[in-house]
């Protein structure tokens, strides 16, 4: 990706000798070449993108009338819902969004594991994506509480005491947490601090996947490795036959995907914003009450297949731990999936139906989890979460088994359109 | 391998299905834009609930939007001598009403987005009370079983009692099904005027717990047509640029 020197005069000219700005550019958008074969599925990572910077931009302007304190909360979300010019619209744009970045990035995973974007030689990409969908977890976590809601307050409760579980230091790991004995005040400054705070490590570490991305080149939907194949396209003779400058091509493409994300998420701000019960709760339109529990306790639902995990899991020797550790471990699964595929090729397209029915099962499952995690716990339904957190784990723990032994296409030498 | 996970997900559908334990809820049909309601509910608000449930988010000013002047609200709405951008509060002393009534009145605010059901729940619950001689204030709710409240409307309505039906259940148990009202002692109104009066109580209560939903709604339109125009151009600009990828 050899830059041609050229030297630019007047203010660019000027900025060039002291910042490498047309270098980037060139290097990351007009002269960076990506595979010419995207299909639908990668429209996500832009998406997500935008997601967390409207998280970022609504989230500020929010903070300038939301007040963090247990006597204020819900009445400040009240009056930037009634008082604050556009309080209304800024509000939705922020709960919608959350659940849309969720969606998206959910989205953007499932991608991953169809196309392999997770092999060789994307692994340490695919870590640290995976570290912002868990800072994501945590930033969400955090944001929930600020509305100082019912299902905020009992929400948090429930979260903080799961590392209570754990052996020894469990109860004073959640004090810690919490600031206190019970989710008050202090838990409410603190979280508020750090879900003002988290979302710039997440856009540092969204820069970091993207460096990553950029060195070793994206993916494609037949998983072939462009870099590797022929030299020379319409462009420069160098670059890869199978690549297209990012810039144009896929500015232009993803900024027709954003107008299509927009239909959609818009849609919901406008007319559904709290889609059914489940971007908005029902009990969160009562303020905290420490006195009152509510009647059913569930998390929001991106965070639901992990507790209908947690719920599914007896306790065992005295202790729940046994389901914080094995919710803790189904995260876990995920940074090892580089390791775990052994098909000699990439993409779905090409692998055998071992593999197809073992991601069908697994994507299956895991709506299915996420349902459950947000109903009431019947011995029933937590037969049906036991069947589905095995099914979940046997995706990644069988993997090298039926990875190997299914009967994979071969995979071409250029991509296919 | 499609007719393998649609099997599988069609074998959960039992199992999983929705439990179809709630109540019935009478539909309120309110009308957002009636603002002939939304004034007479105000009246009835201010009236009858205000003074042990405040709408502590919501400000008198608000009330313009129902077509009603400032002097308007200031003369019939609102304490003399208050300000037009006051919280809609009251006096009640949360302990002493604990102490009435077995838990403070709610703030009502939100009360319609908080209950499933929204505005139909505040209408059947309005047109539910019945009398019982059995609970502290003589009467109980058909979807509120042993509410605190006393029937603050019963002056309008009258008082009614509610008639059960026995059945018999599996286990040789019984259980009392609610069938229908009967009138016990005739109110101000005739049940379907009442009925208005619960309707109008709803629909300002709808009001209230969202006041810019109709505004939300109006905008909305605007939103999704530039966002179609945008991604017609947008598609349309893609597909130029492209034609020379292939």
């Amino acid at each position: 990706m050899a830059t041609q020197e050229t030297t630019t005069t007047g203010l660019l000219g000027w900025i060039d000798e002291r910042f490498p700005l047309t270098k980037v550019w060139k290097e990351h958008l007009a002269e960076y070449y990506a595979p010419k074969n995207f299909n639908f599925w990668y429209f996500f990572g832009s998406l997500a993108l935008l997601a967390l910077v409207n998280q970022i931009v609504t989230g500020i302007w929010l903070a300038m009338s939301y007040k963090p304190s247990a006597a204020e909360a819900f009445a400040s979300v009240e009056y930037i819902m009634r008082d604050v010019d556009w309080g209304w619209l800024l509000r939705y744009l922020h709960s919608t969004g959350a659940s849309a970045f969720f969606i998206v990035v959910y989205l953007h995973m499932f991608r991953g594991l169809m196309y392999g974007s997770y092999r060789k030689p994307r692994e340490l990409l695919w870590i640290i994506g995976m570290i912002i969908y868990i800072m994501m977890m945590a930033t969400a976590f955090f944001g929930y509480l600020l509305p100082w809601g019912q299902m905020s307050f009992w929400g948090a409760q429930v979260i903080v005491n799961l590392f209570s579980s754990i052996p020894l230091v469990g109860p004073d790991i959640a004090l810690w947490i919490r600031g206190d004995y019970v989710i008050s005040d202090v838990t409410l400054n603190r979280f508020f601090a750090f879900h003002f705070a988290f979302p710039f490590i997440l856009a540092a570490l969204v820069f970091i996947h993207i460096v990553a991305l950029h060195k070793v080149g994206s993916n494609n939907p037949d998983g072939v490795e462009i870099k590797k194949g022929p030299k020379g396209n319409r462009w420069s003779p160098t670059a890869p036959a199978d690549g297209i400058p990012f810039h144009p091509y896929y500015t232009v493409k993803d900024i027709a995907g954003v107008a299509g994300f927009f239909i959609i998420f818009l849609a919901i701000v406008f007319f559904l914003p709290d889609f059914f019960g489940l971007f908005l709760e029902k009990p969160n339109f009562e303020p905290a009450n420490p006195l009152k529990t509510p009647d059913h306790i569930a998390p929001v639902w991106y965070f639901t297949p992990y507790y209908a995990i947690l719920r599914a899991v007896p306790s065992f020797a005295g202790t729940q731990f046994w389901g914080v550790a094995v919710m803790g471990l189904a995260l876990v699964m995920f940074f090892f999936l580089p390791w775990l595929d052994r098909s000699p090729v990439k993409s779905i397209r090409y692998k055998g139906p071992l593999f197809k029915i073992a991601l069908g099962v697994f994507a299956v499952s895991f709506v299915i989890l996420a349902y459950l995690g947000m109903q009431p716990a019947s011995p029933v339904k937590t037969l049906i979460a036991q069947i589905c957190t095995a099914l979940y784990f046997l995706f990644f723990l069988l993997m090298p088994w039926y990875s190997k032994i299914d009967k994979t296409k071969p995979a071409p030498e250029r991509v296919t359109q | 391998m499609k007719k393998l996970i649609a099997a599988f997900v069609l074998s959960l559908i039992p199992v999983l299905g929705f439990a179809s334990g709630a109540v019935h809820l009478d539909s309120a049909n309110i009308d957002l834009k009636d603002q002939a309601a939304l004034q007479r509910g105000a009246k009835l608000y201010v009236n009858y609930c205000l003074g042990c449930h405040s709408l502590k988010y919501f400000r008198y000013q608000s009330l313009m939007a129902f077509d009603l002047t400032e002097d308007q609200i200031k003369q019939n709405l609102m304490p003399s001598g208050g300000k037009i951008g006051e919280l809609m509060t009251n006096a009640m002393d949360g302990e002493q009403a604990a102490k009435w009534f077995g838990a403070p009145p709610p703030d009502l605010t939100l009360e319609a987005r908080l209950k499933e059901g929204g505005a139909d729940w505040i209408y059947t619950y309005l047109r539910g009370f019945y009398q019982d001689a059995s609970r502290p204030l003589g009467v109980n709710n058909r979807i509120f079983p042993n509410v605190g409240m006393p029937h603050v409307l019963a002056d309008l309505q009258g008082m009614q009692k509610a008639v059960f039906s026995e059945h018999q259940d599996k286990d040789g148990g019984k259980t009392k099904v609610f069938d229908r009202f009967e009138q016990l002692t005739p109110g101000q109104l005739s049940p379907k005027e009442y009925d208005g009066v619960a309707r109008d109580l709803a629909t300002f209560l709808t009001h209230v717990s969202e006041p810019m939903q109709l505004e939300r709604q109006r905008l909305g339109i605007y939103a999704m047509i530039f966002m179609l125009v945008f991604f017609v151009l947008a598609y349309a600009l893609k597909k130029e640029y492209w034609k020379d990828v292939h």
